[in-house]
């Protein structure tokens, strides 16, 4: 007997939620072969602007947890991943059309990467903080703090990795993010919002939207309760340029897109750590 | 009525309203002028009066509201609704915490909403408590922002009649030009009607400004999440109305729920029922968790489609809020500049 197929037609991700794109629309999403896999929610700049207000409402108490407790949040995600690995593993595989083997070591990588983010989280202080030597009586230190609201434009092909490698460092400090996903391969975005939802991320850390990046961007790039943008998934260097002259009217901390093509699976070093972080130095009397 | 400005030709305002709004969802048998007089001679036949006022239709007034939420406003008439609705706002303060600097920051705000576009309006009032009217009155100088004082036990209003009058008639004194009163909401549930209307004529009369200027708006908060039901609003609203008062108002904010539409809906209803039978306008004004730009709409909604356009005006319908000019403001900057505007460009209050 054949079954009915279920065919989906996913959400999207804001505020710990799952909603309907504000317009009501939504795009077939096909594997690599062209075979139709599911619908997903196309986002329109409404959607933005909800998720930047969710991720702004949830970015006090993350930024305010402690570093350990934030580690522990993404540990836990990290054993979450590792529950859905072989349904990452298909939908990479469909996806980007990796051979199985392939695609188990690209979800495997993705989770180490998270994990490696993860630990990250109460150490980062250490190495990017300083107590500075001043020719007074102060006791002088620098500390990162976390930049804000952080717009993200995944990579457009590498759906899992490269998605992870751009949204752990971002929540890792304690920022929040508004993460538009790969457009031609969102379903392994859809399932890390699963994975976020059942984990304990609070709602609208991590905000996922689908659709069209070169319509939506531009409303997270021109919106003025945005901190950073970063704009690794733009591949059209014109357009980059526009968003850019957009986020400079509040002054957002911009990433600017890869002139190459990223090797996902290098070693990705504190840059991405490091670039939405602010320092706060404090100066503080001594010897009174 | 005098005659209404309207910044573009087309008249934007219109688009507030796409079906008539001569479709009631119920009408008061209204008492012809005449019959006034007579209602509120005696206990007896003001507890007839408004004992027999048709009951609230609840579920449809609910739907209508709910139909009415829906509309969408947009682009012209979106930036003609957000101009309103900051004419409109008393921008109010009622905190135990308030302090003479406070209550100047925000009367520096309500004189210039948005300090980096000259074209913003000017809100219609500031609200504060009795004791600060002098240093608002202060500060207000010049402005042509009203000040509007809380009086009478604020908010519970549990007192004696002196204390009432005596604190109204000091706040005038000060300086107020409107007095938001709560009316005695246990002697409203006890049945005690003429209770509450004297006490309404007792402060009306203690509006009377000493110094022989225009006498002080009066608004009576009826606080209708006390009242529990909408039949209860309804002839609280006509109890008011009969005894004077300037405004009706809906709640003081601090008893949730506060205003709703449907409550102002029921209200918005009295208030034309009222004219239609006295020639007296009565104007309006919901209070407490209006928060959003867009639920300020739905409100303006409201009162084109239930009471007409004569009471989209500052003068007729106000919002109680603090919260909601920011988000007008933003919505404002957003129609201007085409981007997201974000709350670090606007003050904490």
């Amino acid at each position: 007997m054949t079954r009915l197929a279920v065919r989906k037609t996913y959400k999207l991700f804001v505020g710990g939620a799952f909603p309907r794109s504000e317009s009501g629309r939504s795009y077939a999403v096909y594997d690599a072969e062209g075979a139709f896999l599911a619908n997903a929610a196309l986002a329109s700049r409404k959607d933005a602007r909800d998720a930047v207000v969710a991720a702004r409402k949830a970015f006090g108490g993350w930024s305010g947890r402690t570093a350990h407790n934030r580690g522990q949040i993404l540990y836990r995600i990290a054993e979450m991943l590792e529950g859905r690995r072989s349904q990452f593993v298909d939908e990479v595989a469909a996806g980007e059309g990796l051979d199985r083997d392939r695609a188990q070591g690209v979800v495997d990588e993705s989770i180490d990467r998270w994990v490696w983010y993860a630990g990250w989280a109460d150490k980062v202080a250490q190495v990017v903080g300083a107590s500075n030597p001043v020719a007074g009586p102060y006791f002088d230190f620098s500390v990162p703090e976390p930049t804000g609201v952080v717009a993200v434009v995944a990579p457009q092909d590498s759906s899992l990795l490269g998605l992870v490698s751009v949204v752990a460092p971002v929540i890792v400090t304690g920022n929040t993010c508004v993460v538009l996903a790969s457009e031609r391969h969102p379903l392994p975005a859809i399932t890390l919002a699963e994975v976020l939802a059942t984990s304990d991320l609070p709602g609208g850390v991590i905000n996922i939207l689908t659709g069209n990046a070169a319509e939506v961007a531009p409303w997270l790039a021109s919106h003025m309760d945005v901190n950073a943008l970063d704009l690794t998934g733009v591949d059209d260097q014109a357009q980059a340029a526009d968003l850019e002259r957009a986020a400079a009217d509040n002054l957002k901390r911009v990433t600017r897109p890869p002139v190459r093509r990223p090797d996902w699976t290098a070693d990705p070093g504190l840059d991405r750590l490091t670039a939405y972080l602010e320092t706060k130095t404090v100066w503080h009397p001594i010897g009174i | 009525m005098k005659p209404r400005l309207c910044p573009l030709d087309h008249e934007p305002g219109k688009a507030l309203r796409a079906t008539p709004y001569t479709v009631p969802v119920s009408t008061t048998a209204a008492p012809a002028g005449s019959q006034i007089a007579e209602i509120t001679s005696s206990d007896a036949s003001l507890r007839r009066f408004l004992a027999g006022l048709p009951g609230v239709d609840q579920v449809g007034a609910e739907a209508r509201v709910a139909t009415l939420a829906t509309r969408s406003i947009k682009t012209s008439a979106k930036a003609f609704a957000l101009d309103l609705a900051i004419r409109m706002i008393d921008l109010t303060t009622l905190e135990g915490q308030d302090t003479p600097g406070k209550v100047r920051a925000l009367c520096a705000k309500a004189a210039h909403p948005d300090p980096a576009d000259p074209t913003c309006p000017p809100v219609a009032a500031i609200c504060v408590y009795p004791d600060l009217v002098p240093v608002a009155k202060d500060a207000l100088t010049g402005s042509p922002v009203h000040l509007a004082s809380v009086a009478t036990a604020f908010p519970s209003g549990r007192s004696s009649l002196d204390v009432k009058v005596r604190e109204t008639a000091d706040a005038v004194a000060a300086g107020a030009d409107e007095i938001d009163m709560v009316i005695d909401r246990g002697a409203f549930l006890a049945g005690g009607y003429s209770e509450v209307f004297e006490e309404i004529v007792a402060i009306k009369r203690a509006c009377v400004s000493p110094s022989g200027g225009p006498n002080a708006h009066l608004k009576v908060i009826l606080e209708t999440g006390e009242l529990v039901t909408y039949d209860n609003v309804r002839r609280a609203s006509w109890l008011a109305m009969l005894a004077g008062a300037d405004f009706i108002k809906t709640s003081t904010g601090k008893v949730s729920p506060a205003a709703t539409l449907p409550v102002t809906l029921v209200m918005l209803e009295a208030v034309r029922d009222f004219r239609e039978a006295t020639g007296r306008q009565v104007g309006v004004k919901p209070a407490g968790g209006i928060r959003t730009a867009k639920d300020a709409i739905r409100y303006l909604v409201l009162v084109n489609e239930t009471a007409g356009e004569d009471w989209l005006d500052p003068d007729w319908f106000r919002f109680g809020a603090s919260s909601l000019l920011n988000d007008l403001l933003m919505q404002r900057t957003k129609l201007r500049t085409g981007r997201y505007a974000g709350p670090d460009y606007f003050t904490l209050d």
